[in-house]
């Protein structure tokens, strides 16, 4: 029973760590209607940013210095793609999120090195044991990982009450819903962009720093962007606490199924099981969990 | 008489005489989660006849021709066509009945051109396999002119020859509504809907949609369900008319009685209910 | 004033419909057939057609056939790379387990298979669409990555988990030196853009677009949304299955599942969207672009004299790509095919203005 609790608790410590991707995922397409697939790459130019300032200036001086990076970067895709894609389908935004996504795949590298750099945030490695006393020998957590649990709840506490709560977070909203009826209203689109693809990019520095200081930074953190869909599948694509709770499932349901199925139907389950999962949403509830139902009017 | 019918009185082409019932709705109601679209509404259609339906906006008369189409399904309330009784049918199963519709919002297919949007009106009578389309000449060929012969026939009586090459979506709105009316006649219906056919249209536009409207009725018998907000069109081409307001019928005859009714006036003019 | 219709009028409506009506267009048809089947094979060097022209033939067969699932039918899929998998493998297996089959039968059978496969992706496409759809088909390329490397009777029990292909032996002739094989695709090439032609202008090809245009309508009018769909993914899948078998026959000779990941199912999506949604010539020049411009950028550095590194010149790539992309989205989101459709259009009026 305890090593049963062992793996939830990991697949939930997993999980919070998709949820602060996906927490970029749903801003972006909360406030601006658009999927950005760039998201991966920007929790690696992120990480990279960090990693490499942190080596030469102390860590809040290198924390603000990646922040304003990413936010630059918000400025640069404002001005170069998003405002000459206005009203545009859907689609055709999401396929530029591929280029912006391709482009930093090259830039970051370029900019801060091909190698595996190491964040040290100062968090204790070593797992603790604790209820001893409720289980045999006790269960084995990691600290770093709650700590992390609780870095991302409080962020998603945070943005879930600006979104519903400020004007901004309404404009937001409607822009979302309508590019040109949210300019009609006088609602300054650039501006607005600017504003989510700043805030998405705190909250993939912040992912960035977790991820880095638990794998390393290095390439394949592009890959857990990947993992992150199925998670806004799951939740739905304008739920902020929807990405929690999409992040939790699919960090425990793969961690089960890899550790339960694997061993009769072979190993490697983990790279799919979230997407079949988040297959099977699509047919039976496409708008996830927390998500809007969106009719067609003939 | 208003300026249009005096010139379509002129030249309205001799019409069928009116034949049996050939549709008829009984206690209609549809509801969409608490919105009551439809409320228990009877009327019929008969056979040759250019029937109306009228009504303010949001009265519920695009919800009644998607109920006839079978895009929506009533809750309750049962549909005869051509005698029988209709179950839950699916549009493109009530298509193959003989059942052709345009709409209110144009819903022409942007990408093709003028003759491929009219040929795929005739999708339902195209009958070569993919293996036949594959190879193209032979089966598939005969087949593809014969339908374009048909077409073609289509595309003169609208007088749109000059566009049949051009990509729809960049013709302007009067246009495409031709295009979406002669879509809708290369099915060769017996039972034709058509969503407010003039909105939008000036009155020469109109003058030649209300030509097209009572040839299509005259020389080749289709029954026409129509719905349209110019009611000068309404009470000179139509035989006869369905009122709705707030999706109840509160009128239903000939279009002079139509127009003497007091709750028709009052819905019109807005008084309280 | 050489690229006009003046003059040319049709009497018939067969006429009318002929695949090319404009004698100019069929003059250039012909003449492009002529270098590609007798000017190359004279010509060109092994590099050439091993490095260029085969991968870039093959490529514009999936593209092909993803242009008609994704720009005809506007059914978006990310799974491409495995269903190139799916028939690499099938027709693998037919060639080993199966003795003394004809080879063609075994790309045709192989083909096939890909088409039963890619349906059943292609159900969902009956309930979502657009993004979530995308998803789904992520979906299926996981998955088949999954199967083909875990799976030991796909791969005949190869211990490193590669394969290799046997000679391509067909009616006794092998077909291994470099023209042979570029002769042989071509042919293959030839013959399905044909088909893929023939179904675009036949009441198939408007079902598609129909779906893709406004699929509630089309269902109205008769268009059933099932058939349209299926037939659009079992069709896109024949030809990528095909082009799958060919990639691991003719050019890759050994391989193993990573040469059909997901990076291969978004190289070929942008080779449709750079080259042009809904538009066949769009696939060849997507395909093109694709396969020359890693060339391209490899060689730059060298012609303009600059050392790079290699690290640096994958970055650059990489760079380039994207913003490649953002800039056609922008520019002409019809692609290139709309790019050369707008240049005959020029060529149409010069040397007149308007």
């Amino acid at each position: 029973m305890g090593s049963f609790i062992e793996v939830v608790l990991g697949g939930l410590m997993a999980g919070v760590l998709y949820s602060l991707v996906a927490l970029g995922f749903v801003l972006i397409y909360k406030a601006s209607g658009v999927f950005n697939f760039s998201q991966g790459a920007m929790v690696l130019l992120a990480a990279l940013a960090f990693a490499r300032f942190s080596e030469v200036m102390p860590m809040p001086v290198a924390f603000l210095l990646a922040a304003t990076m990413m936010v630059a970067l918000a400025f640069a895709v404002e001005w170069l793609v998003l405002r000459r894609l206005v009203n545009q389908d859907g689609i055709v935004l999401f396929l530029a999120t591929f280029g912006i996504t391709y482009f930093i795949e090259g830039l970051g590298p370029q900019l801060f090195g091909d190698n595996i750099y190491r964040i040290d945030l100062g968090m204790p490695k070593e797992p603790k044991i604790i209820l001893e006393n409720m289980f045999e020998g006790g269960l084995l957590i990691n600290l770093e990982d709650l700590i992390a649990a609780v870095v991302a709840g409080l962020l998603v506490a945070f943005l879930a009450l600006f979104f519903q709560k400020t004007a901004t977070g309404r404009a937001l909203r409607a822009v979302a819903d309508d590019h040109q009826a949210a300019q009609s209203v006088g609602i300054p689109l650039n501006r607005i962009w600017v504003i989510v693809w700043s805030v998405s990019g705190f909250v993939a520095l912040v992912a960035g720093m977790i991820w880095g200081s638990k794998l390393g930074v290095q390439f394949s953190l592009v890959l857990i962007a990947l993992k992150a869909i199925p998670v806004v599948i799951l939740g739905g694509f304008t739920s902020i606490p929807g990405a929690i709770v999409g992040g939790l499932i699919i960090g425990v349901g793969e961690k089960i199924a890899e550790v339960y199925l694997g061993p009769i139907i072979g190993g490697g389950i983990e790279n799919w099981f979230a997407y079949m999962l988040a297959l099977v949403f699509l047919l039976v509830r496409p708008e996830g969990l927390f998500g809007e139902r969106h009719i067609d009017r003939v | 008489m208003s300026a249009v019918a005096a010139v379509n009185a002129a030249v309205v082409a001799p019409s069928r005489g009116i034949g049996e019932v050939i549709l008829a709705l009984e206690n209609i109601s549809l509801a969409f989660g608490g919105v009551q679209a439809l409320a228990d509404i009877s009327f019929d259609v008969r056979e040759h006849e250019i029937r109306a339906i009228i009504g303010p906006n949001g009265a519920g008369k695009s919800s009644m021709l998607n109920v006839i189409n079978g895009v929506y399904h009533p809750q309750q309330g049962t549909i005869y066509f051509k005698g029988e009784k209709r179950h839950r049918m699916e549009p493109h199963k009530v298509a193959s009945q003989g059942v052709a519709r345009t709409f209110q919002n144009i819903a022409l297919f942007k990408g093709m051109s003028v003759l491929d949007n009219l040929m795929t009106g005739r999708s339902l009578m195209m009958k070569t396999g993919i293996l036949q389309q594959a190879l193209y000449w032979g089966a598939t060929q005969r087949e593809e002119l014969a339908h374009r012969a048909k077409v073609e026939e289509i595309i003169d009586f609208l007088e749109i020859q000059s566009i049949r090459k051009t990509q729809v979506g960049r013709l302007p709105y009067g246009l495409q509504k031709r295009v979406e009316l002669g879509r809708a006649l290369a099915a060769e219906p017996t039972l034709l809907l058509l969503d407010e056919p003039m909105a939008g249209m000036n009155v020469e536009e109109k003058q030649d949609m209300c030509r097209f409207v009572l040839d299509v009725n005259g020389e080749f018998g289709t029954t026409i369900v129509l719905i349209e907000h110019d009611m000068g069109v309404v009470m000179d081409i139509s035989d006869r008319v369905v009122v709705l307001d707030y999706g109840r019928k509160i009128g239903d005859g000939l279009p002079d009685d139509v127009r003497n009714n007091q709750a028709v006036i009052d819905a019109y003019l807005g008084v309280k209910h | 004033m050489f690229y006009r219709e003046n003059g040319q009028f049709k009497t018939t409506y067969q006429a009318d419909q002929a695949m090319l009506p404009i004698a100019q267009d069929r003059a250039f048809m012909v003449a492009v057939l002529l270098v590609a089947f007798v000017a190359v094979p004279l010509l060109a060097d092994e590099y050439l057609f091993r490095a260029i022209l085969i991968p870039f033939l093959i490529l514009a067969l999936a593209a092909l056939g993803l242009n008609l699932l994704v720009g005809y039918c506007g059914q978006i899929s990310l799974g491409t790379g495995g269903f190139m998998m799916v028939g690499a493998y099938a027709a693998y297996n037919l060639a080993l387990r199966v003795p003394d089959l004809n080879m063609l039968v075994v790309f045709i059978l192989a083909g096939l298979i890909t088409t039963v496969v890619g349906m059943l992706f292609g159900i969902p496409s009956l309930r979502i669409k657009g993004l979530y759809l995308a998803v789904a088909t992520l979906a299926a390329q996981f998955f088949l990555d999954w199967l083909f490397s875990r799976v030991k009777w796909f791969t005949h029990d190869s211990s490193s988990g590669s394969v290799s292909a046997p000679d391509l032996v067909v009616f006794g002739f092998k077909w291994d030196a470099p023209v042979e094989k570029y002769l042989f695709v071509l042919s293959t090439v030839v013959l399905f853009t044909l088909i893929a032609r023939n179904l675009t202008r036949s009441h198939i090809g408007r079902s598609w677009m129909a779906t893709r245009d406004m699929d509630v309508a089309a269902e109205i009018i008769g268009i059933r949304p099932v058939y349209a769909k299926l037939t659009a993914f079992a069709v896109s899948s024949f030809f990528i299955g095909i082009a799958g078998a060919l990639w691991a026959f003719v050019h890759l000779g050994s391989w193993e599942p990573l040469a059909f990941d997901v990076n291969r199912s978004f190289s070929l999506l942008f080779m449709v969207i750079i080259g042009g949604l809904g538009s066949l010539l769009g696939a060849f020049l997507g395909a093109a672009f694709i396969v020359i411009l890693p060339l391209l950028l490899n060689q730059l550095p060298h012609w303009l004299g600059i050392p790079v590194s290699t690290a640096t010149a994958a970055h650059f790539e990489s760079m380039i790509f994207g913003a490649l992309i953002i800039f056609f989205l922008i520019v002409e989101p019809h692609g290139l095919a709309r790019l050369w459709a707008i240049a005959k259009e020029k060529l149409r009026l010069w040397p007149f203005p308007h």
